[in-house]
């Protein structure tokens, strides 16, 4: 298993042998983003802000109108909060092709505790003009995603993450933007997951067909735009859904959610996220049974929201 | 090049004169800080800036300007108008919908904008990336940021003043529109500034304090901001708030976001020697 800070840094390193089009600003934390690797690598390349992320992230946006594209890393509760007013006036109303990668999301953060667990980072960025907010669910996909963000013309806010995740995603795929994949297909009941509970959301599927329940499940990497058409198409298919986030149940991948639904195709839904309180220092696995992020709290939430189907 | 001084001085009285215009115009604006900033915004487009033109406004190679302290973007505007971005008669259009002066900067709406400042400090930042870009990229160019005294209450300058001095941003000048008042109320009263001089040597830069309203002295020091290397220079400018409109002058009230009215009104046009007249200007 690769961390996916770990699998950014290296992504990095084999986009930045190909392309000079880019630079990686940091703000003292490259050993833990990952940003290090590119680094060692590439130090030309690398621009080291210190612990400034207010001032880092409207340099990069002056950095953006000089010909280079600026990568800024960061955690993503300062990127999502601390530096939240520049990214929003700096980078987005501008609309400079500026890319934020934030490591350190949710419980997944552990023993640091709630001063860096980032629980908000997905309902802030998505409710900002011009932002496209992309998550992927493992290091195979996030090595994809990269190159497809750099291309892209405007501001992109990339989750990571910290810990180590199985590798599970199909290699030969492509990751197309505003384009969520099913990662298995069933009939009973859909569950859409995004990033760490990506992998919990299959495992979570496992356990569903012990009980005789099929369950499709979807990787929605991208939060914005939305794969609407996709999620439509599950309501009609299946007539229930659950989104799994390591998130605030609030604002993030369920609302989301349940802001198409409700548009397109109305039907039972169930949140497995963060029931909007901080948590605690811990390790990362012994946080999501005590917060209810596992597979078997998905299976659960399937169950339920099967059990509301007319 | 010696600036032609009465010329300049023409151009900072119209300049005035559009400031005042487009402030009775919206009926709102920030009319304080833009006047005190005439001097210094007409001796940096009419006689510093390099290959800044409407016809080259997406021109790498342009010198740039960022506005961060943006609510003076009436004196932004004025300038740029002067310097044929756009014509005098989008002034009626401030901080209308659908008009392309917005009440803070935007660059994608107002040719010769290079950033959207309003919200303090970041055009400061901005302005230290554009720096490091051109070095980085071999350019020449370089990059003028004109911040507010009260600005510096914000806590990203200061990081912005390690970062460029760090980065020994020879290629930019910082110039503070020192008129002593923010917002609120005098700056010494809000939070204590002082000793500013002091405190920019310290943070590694150049500093160099002149009269703000005076083209001699404001052409010594960006000469010799053009002649330092390996560290970043910044003006302190002391001007006086309100310049140029005797009741404004000095007068917290006029920070803004107002415009005069009635008698007030009259009076603003007749000193800045403006041949409008009425409530709708």
């Amino acid at each position: 298993m690769t961390t996916m800070r770990e699998a950014f840094g290296k992504a990095l390193v084999e986009l930045a042998g190909r392309r000079d089009d880019f630079v990686v600003l940091d703000a003292d934390v490259a050993g833990g983003t990952g940003a290090h690797i590119f680094r060692e690598a590439f130090p030309e390349r690398f621009i080291q802000c210190g612990i400034a992320e207010q001032n880092m992230m409207s340099v990069a946006a002056g950095l953006s109108t000089t010909g280079v594209i600026p990568v800024v890393t960061c955690y993503a509760v300062f990127a999502a909060m601390r530096a939240l007013d520049q990214a929003r006036n700096s980078i987005a109303y501008p609309g400079f092709r500026v890319k934020i990668v934030a490591s350190h999301l949710g419980l997944d953060v552990g023993p640091d505790g709630p001063t860096h667990q980032c629980l908000e980072d997905i309902a802030i960025y998505r409710s900002i003009p011009n932002f496209k907010v992309v998550s992927p669910a493992d290091p195979l996909e996030l090595a994809k995603a990269l190159p497809v963000v750099l291309d892209d013309p405007g501001p992109v806010y990339l989750r990571t993450g910290r810990s180590p995740l199985p590798t599970f995603y199909p290699g030969q795929a492509d990751f197309q933007l505003g384009r969520g994949a099913i990662l298995r297909e069933g009939g009973d009941v859909t569950v859409v997951a995004v990033g760490v509970m990506v992998h919990r959301a299959l495992e979570a599927a496992e356990i569903l067909a012990g009980e005789g329940i099929s369950c499709r499940v979807v990787n929605m990497s991208t939060l914005k735009p939305l794969d609407r058409d996709l999620l439509e198409e599950c309501a009609r298919r299946t007539g229930c859904l659950v989104t799994a986030e390591d998130h605030n149940i609030l604002g993030g991948l369920g609302g989301a959610v349940a802001e198409v639904l409700a548009q397109t195709y109305p039907c039972p839904l169930e949140f497995v996220g963060v029931r909007d309180t901080f948590a605690e220092s811990g390790e990362p696995p012994d946080l999501a049974a005590k917060y209810g992020l596992t597979a078997a709290h998905i299976a659960a939430a399937a169950l339920k929201t099967i059990k509301r189907k007319r | 090049m010696k600036p032609d001084e009465s010329r300049l001085a023409e151009l900072a009285a119209e300049l005035r004169k559009f400031i005042i215009t487009m402030n009775c115009c919206a009926g709102s604006g920030h009319p304080g800080g833009s006047l005190s900033a005439a001097e210094i915004l007409t001796y940096l487009f009419h006689q510093e800036l390099k290959n800044f033109f409407p016809a080259q406004r997406d021109d790498p190679a342009r010198d740039r300007f960022v506005l961060s302290k943006g609510h003076a973007c009436l004196g932004l505007y004025a300038v740029l108008a002067q310097k044929g971005f756009f014509g005098v008669e989008a002034f009626q259009t401030l901080r209308q919908v659908g008009g392309m002066l917005q009440g803070h900067p935007d660059r994608l709406k107002t040719p010769g904008v290079e950033f959207n400042s309003g919200s303090l400090g970041q055009g400061f930042s901005f302005a230290l990336g554009c720096a490091l870009g051109g070095k980085r990229q071999g350019q020449s160019f370089r990059v003028y940021a004109l911040l507010g005294d009260g600005e510096l209450n914000e806590g990203q300058v200061w990081e912005g003043l390690m970062f460029g001095a760090h980065w020994r941003l020879d290629n930019l000048v910082a110039i503070v529109d020192y008129n002593k008042y923010q917002s609120d109320d005098l700056c010494c009263k809000v939070t204590a500034l002082e000793p500013l001089m002091d405190k920019f040597r310290a943070f590694g830069w150049q500093a160099r304090e002149v009269d703000g309203h005076s083209f001699t002295e404001l052409a010594q020091a960006f000469a010799a901001a053009g002649k330092t290397k390996g560290k970043p220079s910044i003006i302190l400018a002391h001007t006086v708030k309100g310049k140029g409109i005797s009741f404004m002058e000095n007068n917290p009230k006029w920070h803004g976001s107002l415009a005069p009215q009635g008698e007030e009104r009259l009076l603003a046009f007749r000193e800045c020697g403006c041949s409008l007249t009425g409530d709708r200007a």
